[in-house]
């Protein structure tokens, strides 16, 4: 009951409420319909708010719902009525910077789809089967990037094509200067 | 990636022994991503066989150095914990060493798991608790965890109040911690405390308060919220934070501002009461209806609990009942206005001048008869009610049918109870015989006949009164059914035989006729009443009567199987010298109406038993149940036991079913039931005694009678303990029908009343005597030797 702080699930929808990315740890949503219905309900009461600098929070059908809004993507992380809001806050911070950073800072629902399975591994390793595993932005997309190793390009590649990109960033904005 | 595949198809551990076997291999393989992986994913898809070859590697897992790993491992413990306990409980040791580790967030998965597995020890718990609220947590959230296990501690310390609580401290100085959620958990625990005095308070409110002013939402919401909750049992502790709020109500986050709101109406004192209807007036407009009606109804209880400000209140709800709302919203300020009226005297002609101008603009039908009904009961005990009367005659021409019928009814109240008013009232009601819909016509013809319409000022018959504005007593659903089974026939629609309880089955029965209306039939829903009804059943049966009292009825007994074309179960009465089965048959077959309906019971194998007359069920139609009878007759006060073998015989005749005609010569048939035994515990009636020492010692041994037996391998004490229970069909008391685990001995205390209406008492005492065997000695009192000597029977045989 009053044990270990868990999560009922983090959804991630676009703008028009349609689902980009979501886990359910827990049954109150049986069915696809019933889950579909929640998130559409979730998604039309908070359209309305402004969560783009701050999280919000909001009750609905005895939950709390942490949300943050970026660019054309929707976060939400649903916890119980007694559960303390400022964890599911804490998660919500984790799991939208995470996505940022393996994102590469475009946050935006094109980039989203096309790492999905970046997205879903992200997931995966911020909460596990309703508990929290990790909270720290940095270690969980660490945790993904190392895990999605594909079979060409390895860590060192990576890191030199973002040094590649950075060092013309850098020319570029003293050309401009 | 394969991972996350394999978790959501999670197969169960024998289908996929390949995908395990390379998950195992992964478990030691280098890369620690890999290791951690194949933990989490070989936790889910496991069973308990699997779980004990892998145990050792996750054993090894949890103290392992990678502190993901380890995580992975602990987490998957706690999954398991609900599936798998004993295997989970051996790892204690090695989750205890984890508990110590450096990695903050091992360090929280570990106590998670560590309180999971001792939860149900209370000292080993407080134990845990105590080390580490002196030793160092890592991890906010571990921090967190310890809050939670700390405050679990406190309130199953129990109430020692003396002085400060144990763990009071070590909450207080997680006030101070650095991580905001610590500080918020710490907070919500203190408030949640119970008994909490207003000194421990005021440090966890402080900190909300400045919780209040802070600019995420998050923490707006969490600190009102827990202030609302606390502000219901401690009103003063909050007023502190009134002024913090106040500024809330303007939040933009309206969640937190309708908190906000109902949160200051529970602190609110009478002066600044003024002060906070100005500010919801403004307020009230921006936010939904669903929090219109919490606050509403918040409005509601503070008017209640400040009656003398009625006024501002009562202006306020009406202010609002005024302008653009849903249906519930305004449904909830009529309840709060009608409440008021009758709870505030001095409310009630403001009160019900409001709701007339509201009935005068009203779209939803439902709430202007409402108020009208209202008007009704109240109007007349005004001091001035010919004021409400233009306002109720107005609603006969403009309004709708259904409020036009329900305001002659109102007006026809004002003059039966106001005798003064009555000659204008007639007026009115006859104009309203000219109105188009029938409804209203027919009412107003009524009142103005029953009232006397002869327009003089005369007092109105009570009996009138009562007649046409009493409450009917009846449950509409019953006479609704009644109703619907009534046959036109030469006798009148008696409405005292409709039933004035309701029933759980939904069936619209179908009476046999020469039966007493009062139905009954298939599974009843109380013992109690039961009993009565089965006594009624059978005493109006004029064959049964001369059976004298009724002692007991068993329980019904399934004859048939579930989905037969017949569905039969049987009751069994017993009365003195006679015995009853009562077979309750059901026909389900649509197309087969039974005639003649009768049980042959073959009792060759009872010997005291003889059968003595059969009463049939004329006609079994679809879908009805009806019950048929056989009665028995026995040696008075001797407990005949034996065992029957029934067949249902019938006449079967096809019904057509698109038009229900049935056919006129049927068939003869017959349909076998199962046997019905009838045993010693059915002549045993349950009657538990809540003294059984005194009843013992007052029962006196004069017919005592004590032995020995032994049961023989049983497969557990309780399975023997039940066993006996049922065999005597005697009462348990004192709660020594359940037997305690793994204990090797235990005394059962037994009541009941035999037939003959002789008191019993039993006292028995089991003993695990070897490896199964069970042994019991019985002792029982009672106020006739031989009924004492016949338990003992009853056991030595059975």
């Amino acid at each position: 009951m009053e044990s270990c702080p868990s999560i009922k699930n983090i959804l991630l929808l676009d703008s028009e409420g349609k689902r980009v990315a979501v886990k359910y740890y827990s049954d109150d949503w049986p069915t696809n319909t019933a889950k579909e219905t929640f998130e559409k309900a979730v998604f039309t009461k908070t359209q309305k708010t402004n969560a783009r600098t701050e999280a919000e929070v909001a009750m609905f059908e005895n939950c709390i719902i942490v949300y943050k809004f970026v660019q054309d993507l929707h976060f939400f992380v649903t916890g119980g009525e007694d559960e303390n809001e400022l964890i599911l806050a804490t998660v919500l911070q984790g799991f939208f910077d995470a996505v940022g950073l393996l994102l590469r800072g475009n946050a935006d629902k094109k980039e989203a789809l096309e790492n999905l399975d970046l997205i879903l591994l992200c997931l995966d390793e911020i909460v596990d089967g309703g508990i929290i595993l990790e909270t720290d932005a940095n270690v969980i997309a660490g945790k993904v990037a190392s895990n999605s190793l594909d079979a060409g390009a390895s860590l060192s590649e990576q890191t030199i094509s973002q040094a590649l990109a950075t060092a013309r960033e850098h020319l570029t904005r003293s050309l401009l200067k | 990636m394969v991972y996350l595949m394999i978790k959501e198809l999670s197969p169960s551990a024998d289908e996929v022994i390949i995908v395990t076997s390379s998950l195992m291999k992964d478990m030691n393989s280098k890369t620690d991503m890999y290791r951690a992986n194949a933990i989490r994913v070989l936790c889910r898809i496991t069973d308990g066989t699997l779980l004990t070859q892998i145990e050792r590697y996750l054993k090894q897992a949890i103290v392992d150095k990678n502190p993901v790993v380890a995580s992975a491992a602990l987490v998957s413990g706690i999954h398991l914990l609900q599936t798998n306990p004993e295997i989970v409980k051996r790892w204690s040791n090695e989750v205890q060493e984890a508990v110590q580790s450096r990695a903050a967030l091992v360090q929280f998965h570990a106590l998670a798991l560590l309180h999971q597995i001792r939860q149900n020890d209370r000292l080993a718990v407080s134990k845990l608790v105590t080390s580490l609220t002196r030793g160092t947590v890592r991890s906010p959230l571990a921090q967190c965890l310890l809050i939670r296990y700390t405050s679990q501690v406190i309130r199953e310390s129990g109430s020692t109040q003396t002085g400060d609580r144990p763990f009071y401290d070590f909450l207080e100085g997680c006030l101070r911690h650095k991580a905001e959620m610590v500080i918020f958990e710490a907070a919500r625990a203190i408030t949640e405390l119970n008994g909490v005095t207003s000194r421990e308070l005021t440090p966890a409110i402080t900190v909300l308060q400045l919780f209040l002013s802070s600019s995420k939402p998050v923490l707006r919401f969490a600190a009102v919220r827990t202030l609302n909750k606390v502000a219901m049992t401690h009103p003063m502790a909050v007023t502190n934070c009134n002024i913090d709020m106040e500024s809330l109500i303007s939040d933009q986050n309206r969640s937190i501002a309708t908190l906000a709101i109902t949160t200051l109406l529970k602190t609110g004192n009478e002066s600044s009461v003024d002060r906070l209807m100005k500010q919801i007036t403004n307020f009230m407009s921006d936010i939904a209806d669903e929090f219109k009606i919490v606050v509403v109804e918040a409005i509601r209880s503070l008017c209640l609990k400040f009656p003398l400000k009625y006024r501002s209140l009562m202006n306020f709800l009406s202010n609002i009942l005024r302008e653009e709302g849903g249906f519930e919203y305004k449904k909830a300020i009529v309840d709060s206005i009608v409440i008021l009226i009758r709870d505030i005297p001095d409310a009630k002609e403001s009160g019900l001048l409001h709701l007339c101008e509201f009935i005068e603009d009203c779209e939803f039908t439902y709430l202007s008869t409402q108020i009208l009904h209202f008007l009704g009961i109240e109007g007349p005990k005004t001091s001035d009610p010919s004021k409400y009367i233009r306002y109720i005659y107005n609603r006969v021409h403009l309004e709708n049918a259904t409020v036009r019928a329900s305001a002659v009814s109102t007006l026809a109240k004002f003059g039966a109870l106001v005798d003064s008013l009555k000659p204008r009232i007639f007026v009115l009601l006859r104009r309203c015989l000219f109105d188009s819909d029938d409804e209203v016509r027919d009412r107003a013809t009524l009142y103005i006949n029953t009232l006397g319409g002869d327009g003089s000022v005369v007092e109105t018959d009570k009996d009138v009164k009562d007649f046409l504005f009493g409450s009917l007593d009846l449950p509409l659903v019953n006479l609704e059914t009644s109703l619907k089974t009534y046959e036109p026939s030469e006798e009148p629609f008696d409405i005292n035989s409709v039933p004035k309880e309701i029933k759980s089955q939904p069936l619209a029965e179908k009476k046999a006729p020469g039966k007493k209306p009062t139905g009954l039939g298939a599974p009843p829903a109380a013992p109690i009443s039961t009993v009565d009804a089965y006594e009624k059943l059978l005493s109006s049966i004029p064959e049964f009567a001369n059976f004298g009292k009724l002692f007991k009825s068993s329980a019904p007994v399934e004859l048939t199987e579930a989905e037969t074309e017949y569905s039969v179960n049987a009751v069994k009465h017993i009365f003195d010298s006679n015995v009853v089965f009562q077979y309750n048959c059901t026909n389900t077959i649509p197309d087969q109406l039974l005639e003649n309906v009768t049980v042959i019971v073959d009792s060759s194998e009872a010997e005291e038993l003889a059968e003595v007359l059969s009463k049939p069920i004329r006609s079994l139609p679809y879908d009805t149940p009806g019950q048929t009878f056989v009665a028995f007759e026995k040696p008075e006060g001797v407990p005949a036991v034996g065992k029957f073998s029934n067949m249902l015989k019938f006449i079967v005749k096809e019904v057509d079913p698109t038009t229900g005609e049935t056919e006129d010569d049927g068939v003869e048939d017959e349909y076998q039931l199962e046997d019905l035994e009838v045993v010693a515990a059915d002549y045993m009636l349950k009657v538990g005694v809540s003294n059984f020492r005194n009843a013992w010692e007052s029962m006196g041994d004069d017919f005592e009678r004590v032995d020995e037996y032994g049961l023989g391998p049983r497969e557990s004490l309780a399975e023997a303990v039940s066993a006996v229970i049922n065999l005597l069909g005697m009462q348990p008391c004192e709660g020594t029908e359940a037997v305690p685990n793994n204990s090797r001995s235990h005394t059962c205390l037994l009541s009941g009343v035999y037939i003959g209406n002789v008191r019993v008492l039993a006292r028995i005492s089991f003993g695990v005597d070897g490896p199964k065997d069970v042994a019991m000695k019985l002792a029982v009192r009672s106020e006739d030797e031989g009924v004492s000597d016949a338990i003992h029977e009853i056991v030595a045989s059975g």
